[in-house]
Formats: C-alpha cells, structure tokens, sequence
C-alpha cells in the first residue's frame, strides 16, 4: 500500500470503529433508561406496562403485609396509590411510613411486581424520587384544597 | 485553640502555594536557577503545614471537642477510637483535607525523588500542582472549613454513619485519595511537558512509575470498596454500578490506559500526544470523581441550591483545570509532535487498540453516571441507569482488550509478522476455548456466557505462559541455565505478566460468580433447614446482647456437610444507639473455591426470621485479582532501571553543585 491509501485506511478504520462503539454504547443506553413515575401518572396510564421503571413515594402505614418472603405493600403520593408486590428479603430501612423507591413492572391489573426494592443508608434520608413524588402530590392536594375553599366561597355568595 | 492553630496553617499554607505557583514557573521560563530552586522548599513546607492542620483535625476528633462543628457531625462519645481516627474522612469536610495532605504529599515525594529530572522541569511540576493545591486550599477555607465552630458546643456527636464502622473503611479513603491524588503527579508531568514545550522519552520514563504507583493504590483502593460493600451491605453483592463506585472506576480506566500508553513513549517514543491527553483526563476524571462523592450532587443536585458556593467553586474549579489544560494542550501539543511511526500488526497498534477500548469504556460510564445528573439539573425528568447498561456495553467493550492482552506482549515492536504470530499463538487460541468448554460440561450446566468468560481467562494465562517460555527457553549453543534465564527478565517485565494474570483471575471470578452462584432468601424458623448444593444450612435461632456503641441480634446458623455440623456462621443486625439505623452484618465462610454467605433479613414471627443463604463461587477471585494487578504495579515500580536512575542522580549531585547550576541552565534554555 501507498503511504497515503495507508493512511486512509487508517483513518477509515478508525472512524468506523469509533462510530462502531459510539453506536453500540447509545443503543445500550436508550435501551436500559429505567424512567421514574409518581403513582399519580401511574393512576393517569403514563406509565408503560411490560418496560421497566421506578416508582418512588411513602409506604403506606399498615399497608405491609409478609407471607414468608412474598412482600405486599401499598405507596402512595399522598393523592394516589399503587400496590406493589416483591419477593425477597426488604432493604434495612424499609419502613412504614417512610419513603421509598421500588423498580419493575406493571402489570395488567396495575399491580406494581417490584424487582428490586431501594431504601437508603441514612434514615433521615428521603430518596431523590420518592421526594420528588410527594413534592408534586402535595403540591396537587393544595391546589385540591384551595379550590375547594373558593368553591365554597361561590356558594356562600 | 488547636482548630484555630489547624485553621491557621491553611491560611498560610494558602500564601506558600501562592509563591510556589508564580516563583519556580516563572523562574523556569526566565531560566532563573534561584527562583527554580523555590519550588522543593515550598512544596514541603506546604506538606508540614497541611500535616499540622490534619494532625489538628484528627486531636479534635481524639478529644472529642463537639465545639467542632464537623467533629460534632461525624463523631461520637462512644466512638471506638480507630473509628474516632476514621471520621476524620468520614464526611465532606474532612476527606477534601485528607485530599490536600495526599496532594502535598505527592509533591513532597516530587521534590525528593526528582534528583535526575532537570531543575526547569521540577519547577514547572511542582508549581502545577501547586496550582491544585491552591484550588482545595481555597476550597476548603472558603466552603468546607473543617475547623468551622459549633456555638454553643453539642453535648454529643452524631455519631459516624454505621456504615462507616467498618476496618475496611478506614482503609478504603485513604488509598482511593493516594490513587487519585497521584495522577495529578501524572497530569502535571504531562502540563509541565506542554509549558516547556519538550516530552520525549525521558519524559515518560520519568512519570511512568508516578503513574504506575497511583494506578496501585487506586486499584488497592477499589478492591477495598468492593469488598468492603460486599460483607457490610449485606445482600452479597460485589459491584453495583453506582455512581460512587462509578466515580472511583473512571479514573482506573483512564488511568489503566495511561499507564499503557506511556510505556510505547517510553520505548518507542510514540504516542506522546495522546499520552498527554490521557494524563489530563485521567486527572479531570479523578477531580470529577472527588467532588461527585463528597459534594452531595449524588445525592440529590439541588443540594447545590442549599449551598450553592460549594457546586459554584467546583464547577469553576473543573471548568479552570480541565478547560485550561486542554487550552493548553491544544496551544502547545503540535510542537509535541507524534513520534515514531509503526506499521498496522505491531505491538503498538495492540496497545493503541488496548487505549482506545478503555478509554471509550471510560466515557461510557461517565455517560451513564452524568447523564441523570444533568436531566435532573435541568429539570427533565428523574431517570436512573442501571447495572444492566453497564453490562450490555462492558462486556464487547472488555472482550477485544482481554484478547489483544494476550496478542500485544507477543507481538514486536514497530512491525511484526501476521504468520508468525500465528504459528506462535494457534496452540494456546486452541487450548482457550477447549478449557472453557471443558470446565463449563464438567459444571453440567453449559452456558456461552461462562465458557466465553473462561476462555478469555485461559488465553491470557495461556499467551503469558508462551510469552515467558519465549524468552527463556534454552537456544543450542546458548548454555545459561534456565534458572538464570528467569531471573535476567526484569521486574517491571514480570510486573506485566502478574497484573495481566491478576485480569484473569479477576476475569474467572466475575464468570463463575454470575454463571453458578445460588442465592435464596428464606423464612426459617427454629431448626428449618435449607440445602445449596452440598451444603445445608440448619437456623438455631437469634440472641441479643450489646457491642461497644450498638445494640445487637445474632443469628446462629450451622454448616452441615453429609449431617455433620461442619461449622456455625453467626450473622448479625446491628441497632447504633446515637443514629438508631440498623446494620446488616453478614457472616461469610471464606474459602478458594466458594464462599458461604449467610445474612439475616427481619424478624417475621416469634422465632422466625427470613435469611439470605447464598452460595458464591470464585467471588475472592475477584479481590485476589485485583490484588495481584496491584502486586504487578508493585513489581513495575521496583524495576532495577528505576532506582539506577536514583543512583546515578545522587551521585552526580554529590560530584559538584556548580555542574548542577550549569545543568540547571541548560534545562531551563530547552
């Protein structure tokens, strides 16, 4: 080979290996995004059925119920709530009442077949998610309630 | 009073790093022997005084002084003393200390074992990485003071996090710091090369060993981690793609290739630009990695809103270091130039293979570590990604590397012949994939996965065999013994072949863990048993009693083989009086080929309790590997032509100090 088709060579191969990983890394990525729903938009069907995601929030109090491993408990937004199914063993600081963010599907019947339960280390420690999702619920319930009071006022006048 | 003495000595350690900046840099250009000569002196009275202040921290601590802020944030009364000594880099404040007294460290280290370097280059390193320790200095004193009081003084800590409470932890900061912080030696090597204008094979011979010992106590410092999180965490887990492991991993990657890297500029003079660059990324990425762990980004990012100072100071930090080296890199790197050439089969095509394999590895977990960040910051949406990207993409990215790990130390410099290899290679190609189909039918349960995974390791154990065979083994009329023949191979030879079969064993550990290790969390009740494999496990119930800061339950579980009780694993749930969390510490039965792990779950009835019983083959491959790459490092930096080099320098220093100053100017004229 000449010293210039060598160094096209070079180049080609080496663009088409770097677009070759670039391509391979990108589709790994877009396919393994695991995406976060409060259980309001899972009540609203934004959430996928069949795909992976996390759904955070607070453990309902009294809503956790053992059968051996089999785990059932019930997370709510503080507006709406999803009944969530695992089997396994719960992280240190699962409790009532306490926030936390559970990864799976949806099934058919909307019940939430977690894969993996995550509460952590610090118990002071909300996670990011289920804050998120009690943030937003709350924010709902107060705008609930303020419209309520105006409706009220309307029909006091 | 000790605080303030502690506080004391940043502030004018602040002023010293100032002067070690300005002064030797500006001596080399203007080729001023005395000003150069500032730079030795500065850099150890800054090591002295960041002692001093950490040796404050750490009294404090000893003392229990809650008048602390951080002290009373991190520690306890009832703290066990090595855990009083632990906290010190248990929280923000105190680990980007413990990262100044690493950096200063290192420099003090530069200033000593730089007797050959010329003085023009000393002073351009030493003012580099002057110029980090002014960016923590500043950072410190202005956003994470350590000795910041606490008015009026808690009556006690809040204790260390639990988790913390750990031997392996004490351990882990400070080796993880000295990896990082040791690449800075590397960056500025790499920086100083850019200002002066000069990098040749001197250069690389000079910071391969800085890199090389980094690369060691990083990878000692991961190793630690991962163990660490596998007997503390209590679900067995080894690595879990998080992004503070993911932190500490990219600058090992960068690093990893580094090291690769500067052994083509050291031999053949190649590569020296991309050198370069690989140096200031692998120092970016271990900034990145420091202020991602110890900055709460992680945790949540507006925890910048609470406290923008600190994330404003790190970003500008970053954006000054990485932004300004590659300015610099790209001002200066032309006048580098590229050095020798080679043609496609040769070992330096292997080893720029081997580059960019890591490297990409490198940006796709950086890729997956910031992305959510960033979608977060801005308010997109909360993503996560999780184990299942990493290992999609890690698996095609490491496979080549680890082939070419066994082609690459065979194959010859500059060019090299396809046939040849060939005929060299066919017969362990052949073996590798026979004792991976091999091992896999004797298991009975066949996979790809794992007689791909053994395979590989195979071939790397197989070439290096070849490769040392080829070295040593007797020629006619040649009539060294053989014995003799194994001991002229230098250490730094010997060094590669360890770390590279320190990969493998890595490699079976990972393959055998994932392909055969049993896990079963149970509900057991008093005398239940459950069987894995040869083994059964009989549950006699929990008892409970007090350790030192911590109410504990301890479970007994006893090990029957053939209905003998072989042993009793005792694993136990920990309750921390001072942060009421509870505590998960599982009992491991450690052996060669498997290890029992046994941990337990909540109480679920009167004497019933749910227990994960896991069965894990190979795991301490894992760690043995990772040991054995470290112990590789070691043997490199031992290398005979190393220390000659001292030798050479003590003596010449000895000779005269006027040839010095002669030498002196003619480095700094280059």
């Amino acid at each position: 080979m000449k010293p210039r088709s060598k160094r096209l060579f070079w180049i080609v191969g080496g663009i088409a290996g770097l677009a070759l990983v670039v391509g391979l890394v990108l589709n790994a990525f877009r396919s393994n995004l695991v995406f976060f729903f409060t259980p309001s938009q899972i009540a609203d069907k934004e959430a996928p059925v069949g795909r992976a995601f996390r759904v955070g929030g607070m453990v309902v109090n009294g809503s956790l119920q053992r059968h051996g491993t089999d785990v059932h408990f019930v997370v709510t937004d503080t507006v709406k709530t999803v009944p969530v199914r695992y089997t396994g063993i719960l992280p240190d600081l699962f409790k009532e009442g306490k926030g936390v963010v559970a990864e799976g599907q949806l099934d058919a019947a909307g019940e939430f077949h977690a894969s993996q339960v995550l509460a952590k280390h610090d118990e002071n420690y909300m996670p990011p998610e289920a804050a998120e999702a009690l943030k937003k619920g709350r924010a709902v319930n107060d705008r609930l309630s303020k419209s309520l009071v105006t409706d009220n006022g309307g029909r006091a006048q | 009073m000790i605080p303030e003495i502690g506080n004391l000595a940043l502030v004018l350690c602040l002023i010293l790093s100032l002067v070690q900046i300005v002064v030797p840099i500006a001596g080399a250009q203007r080729g001023n022997a005395a000003w150069m000569a500032m730079a030795r002196p500065t850099a150890r009275a800054q090591f002295f005084l960041v002692a001093l202040a950490f040796a404050c921290l750490v009294f404090s601590m000893l003392t229990s002084d809650f008048s602390v802020k951080y002290v009373a944030m991190t520690s306890s009364r009832l703290l066990p003393i090595q855990y009083k000594v632990a906290a010190v880099w248990g929280g923000h404040e105190g680990s980007i200390l413990l990262w100044l007294l690493m950096l200063t460290f290192w420099m003090t280290a530069v200033s000593v074992f730089s007797k050959a370097l010329p003085e023009a280059m000393v002073a351009r390193v030493l003012g580099v990485m002057g110029f980090v320790s002014l960016g923590f200095l500043l950072f410190i004193l202005l956003t994470s003071n350590p000795f910041e009081r606490l008015i009026p003084a808690a009556l006690d800590g809040q204790d260390l996090n639990p988790l913390l409470q750990d031997p392996g932890m004490v351990a882990h900061p400070p080796m993880l710091y000295m990896g990082y912080v040791g690449f800075s030696v590397a960056f500025a090597f790499a920086i100083a090369a850019l200002i002066g204008g000069d990098l040749d094979a001197a250069w690389a011979r000079w910071s391969r060993p800085w890199t090389t010992v980094a690369w060691t106590f990083l990878t000692i410092g991961i190793c630690l981690g991962s163990a660490w999180a596998y007997y503390t965490l209590g679900w067995g887990g080894w690595w879990f793609w998080d992004p503070v492991e993911n932190a500490s991993f990219m600058p090992w990657l960068m690093g990893t290739a580094l090291m690769h890297s500067l052994a083509v500029t050291e031999k053949r003079g190649g590569f020296k630009v991309w050198t370069v660059l690989l140096a200031i990324f692998a120092f970016s990425l271990s900034l990145l990695g420091t202020f991602l762990v110890r900055s709460g980004v992680l945790t949540s990012v507006h925890a910048f809103a609470s406290d923008p100072r600190r994330g404003v100071f790190i970003l500008i930090f970053l954006v000054v270091v990485i932004g300004g080296s590659l300015g610099l890199f790209a001002w200066r790197a032309p006048k580098v130039g590229l050095g020798g050439k080679f043609k496609l089969v040769s070992r330096e095509s292997m080893l720029l293979g081997n580059n960019v394999l890591f490297a990409a590895a490198a940006g796709s977990v950086l890729l997956g570590t910031l992305y959510p960040l960033f979608l977060d910051a801005l308010g997109l949406g909360k993503i996560s990604v999780g184990p299942p990207y990493f290992d999609t993409v890690f698996v095609p990215l490491m496979a080549p590397a680890l082939f070419l790990m066994g082609v690459g130390p065979i194959t010859r410099w500059k060019e090299a012949s396809l046939p040849e290899l060939r005929v060299r290679l066919q017969w362990a190609a052949g073996v590798s994939v026979l004792a991976g189909l091999a091992i896999t039918a004797i298991k009975g349960n066949f996979s790809v996965f794992v007689a791909f995974g053994l395979a590989l390791a195979a071939w790397i154990v197989i070439t290096a065999g070849v490769n040392l065979w080829g070295r040593v083994r007797p020629v006619p009329g040649n009539t060294v013994s053989l014995t003799k023949r194994l001991g002229s191979q230098s250490r730094s030879y010997y060094g590669m072949l360890f770390a590279h079969l320190g990969v493998a064993a890595f490699v079976i550990g990972i393959t055998m863990v994932k392909g055969y290790e049993v896990e079963r969390d149970v509900q057991m009740d008093l005398g239940d048993t459950v069987a894995i494999g040869p083994y059964t496990f009989r549950f006699n119930g929990v008892t409970e009693g007090m350790g030192p800061n911590y109410r504990y339950q301890r479970g007994s579980v006893d090990v029957l083989s053939n209905g003998q009780v072989t042993r009793t694993m005792s694993p136990e749930k920990r309750t921390y009086l001072v942060q009421k969390n509870p505590m998960t510490n599982a009992a491991i039965d450690t052996g060669l080929v498997r290890d029992l792990y046994v941990s337990l779950g909540e109480s679920v009835g009167p004497t019933s309790w749910t227990v994960r019983v896991y069965y894990k083959p190979f795991i301490d491959w894992i760690w043995m590997g990772c040991l054995m790459m470290a112990f590789g490092g070691v043997l490199a930096i031992s290398d005979s032509r190393y220390r000659i080099e001292q030798r050479k320098a003590a003596r010449s220093v000895l000779v005269s100090d006027a040839s010095l100053v002669g030498a002196v100017g003619g480095g700094a004229v280059k």
